[in-house]
């Protein structure tokens, strides 16, 4: 699905004051993988996700989406930004800012509302399609972000730290709403975070990024049962182990 | 909250009874013909424009003959001015380069007061209509063209990067992402051409040239020394400056709706 292959990416044209942002890094992502990759905050994770989504291009290596170097944004492909204030459109209704993309979809007026209303159906925003951005709370934002990429139908979806910037019980359940809809629409998820219980709750496999510049310290299954439950399963010794785990990795490389 | 409103809105209107009453005593006092009371002033300007038929709404010949002509001027200028400054701001703010090296002619050209100007455009348009249009269009031209430069300039990236990652098309990207972006702007552009509109207009009538208008009848009262009736333009402008004002803002929070209630 997703093969990244020796990536790396410098700011600042090789000169005095360049940032390598990422330094040959590999990943794979199988179909329908739940990918969430972790690291300390500044290591590179969004020039990985811009690179993935073709909107900047890397300095060195590539990465293929469905077996195609991405070199413009690929079909299919969603991303849900940490920043829903600032992507939603907030001159747009709800219902308009989801529809929006699917114009390109050949989809007539009439489908378009309805594939609008089902995605916000499912994200349970069923009688908000009328309001406006900014008439939402924050996690309801996100969760319209969201369904914008639902409608979309993508078979990639990124998530750049959808739930950075909501608090803990939003949080909670916008965790879930993502297992949900991972269940229901067949994709593939990758989801950036900071978080690393998130990775281990929400993840099939967790990736760990070192320091800037980024590669792959830490590659684990999680193998938890499912469904995936916020009380027991976080307590299960299994998630406790691999939630240990995972912080040793990110805070090893952190202080390095 | 209401109350409050409504109280605000009372003692307006006081105040401005309160000037008018002091206006109206002053003027009697002082019995200067350059200075008619304002009651005299109302009386001329309803005999003049108000007192016509119904089938004319009650406005006069004279009315008809200069009223029109110069809110016709207005608009017919204001709507060519405002779309070229918005069409040729949004190209000029969409690119970095071409703002970059423009920005500096453009500040200046905004800065000559455009009735300094008048004199090239009788060079180029002759006296008459066609000169009048084009001054009062290139003067409303530069607070939006600079305006809506600006709006386009300062869109939200991440607006941008979710057009790209959504792959719109350039029309969606323009129509649907960056002239809504740059509305707000845009409209400060426009809230400052609506009064530059009326002021243009009057001045490019006062020209010799001109047949009728409201500011070919303050000259010809002024020279016949009706001086009620050129008081009367005044207030007549003064009137119509204000009510314009307010059209524009009835209009602009409908269009900005979205913005006011997010910010």
């Amino acid at each position: 699905m997703l093969e990244i292959d020796n990536l790396s990416h410098v700011y600042g044209g090789g000169g005095p004051n360049a940032h390598h942002a990422i330094e040959a890094l590999n990943l794979s992502v199988a179909e329908g993988e739940l990918l969430c990759i972790v690291g300390p905050s500044g290591c590179g994770k969004s020039t990985l996700l811009r690179s993935i989504a073709g909107l900047i291009t890397p300095t060195g290596g590539q990465v293929k989406v469905e077996g195609q170097v991405v070199r413009q944004t690929p079909d299919n492909l969603a991303v849900v930004f940490q920043d829903y204030s600032r992507s939603l459109f907030p001159w747009m209704s709800v219902a308009d800012n989801v529809a929006l993309p699917l114009r390109r979809k050949n989809m007539d007026k009439r489908q378009r509302r309805e594939a609008a209303h089902e995605a916000l159906e499912s994200v349970g925003l069923s009688g908000a399609g009328r309001k406006y951005p900014f008439q939402l709370s924050g996690g309801m934002q996100q969760r319209v972000a969201i369904a914008r990429a639902l409608a979309y139908r993508p078979t990639l979806m990124l998530m750049d730290e959808p739930f950075g910037s909501v608090d803990a019980q939003t949080r909670e359940d916008l965790e879930d709403l993502v297992l949900k809809v991972r269940s229901h629409h067949q994709m593939t998820i990758v989801l950036i975070t900071h978080d690393i219980d998130e990775s281990v709750y929400v993840g099939d496999r967790v990736v760990i990024l070192s320091k800037a510049p980024a590669h792959v310290v830490g590659d684990l299954k999680v193998d938890l049962p499912a469904p995936r439950d916020q009380i027991t399963t976080r307590e299960h010794p299994d998630f406790v182990h691999l939630r240990a785990e995972v912080g040793r990795l990110v805070r090893g490389h952190a202080t390095v | 909250m209401r109350t409050r409103r409504m109280r605000a809105a009372a003692f307006r209107t006081l105040v401005l009874v309160v000037l008018v009453l002091a206006w109206e005593a002053a003027a009697r006092a002082a019995g200067n013909t350059f200075f008619p009371p304002p009651s005299t002033i109302v009386v001329r300007m309803h005999a003049m424009w108000f007192s016509g038929p119904p089938s004319t709404l009650f406005l006069t010949e004279d009315a008809i003959a200069n009223i029109l002509p110069s809110l016709g001027r207005m608009a017919v200028s204001f709507a060519g001015g405002a779309f070229a400054g918005v069409v040729l701001g949004l190209a000029v703010g969409l690119s970095a380069r071409v703002y970059d090296y423009l920005d500096g002619v453009l500040q200046f050209l905004r800065a000559i007061p455009p009735p300094a100007l008048v004199t090239v455009f009788l060079v180029v348009f002759g006296f008459g209509l066609r000169m009048q249009l084009a001054f009062i269009m290139f003067s409303i031209l530069w607070p939006v063209l600079l305006n809506t430069a600006d709006g386009a300039r300062s869109i939200e990236p991440l607006h941008l990067q979710t057009s790209q990652v959504f792959r719109l098309s350039r029309t969606e990207r323009l129509l649907r992402v960056i002239v809504p972006s740059a509305l707000p702007k845009m409209c400060a552009g426009l809230r400052l051409a609506v009064p530059l509109t009326l002021i243009v207009m009057v001045f490019s009538e006062l020209l010799p040239g001109t047949v009728n208008g409201i500011g070919f009848q303050l000259t010809v009262a002024y020279q016949s020394f009706d001086l009620p009736a050129m008081w009367g333009g005044i207030v007549l402008l003064g009137v119509l400056g204000y009510v314009l004002n307010e059209l524009y803002l009835i209009a602009e929070r409908r269009l900005l709706a979205w913005h006011q209630a997010a910010h």
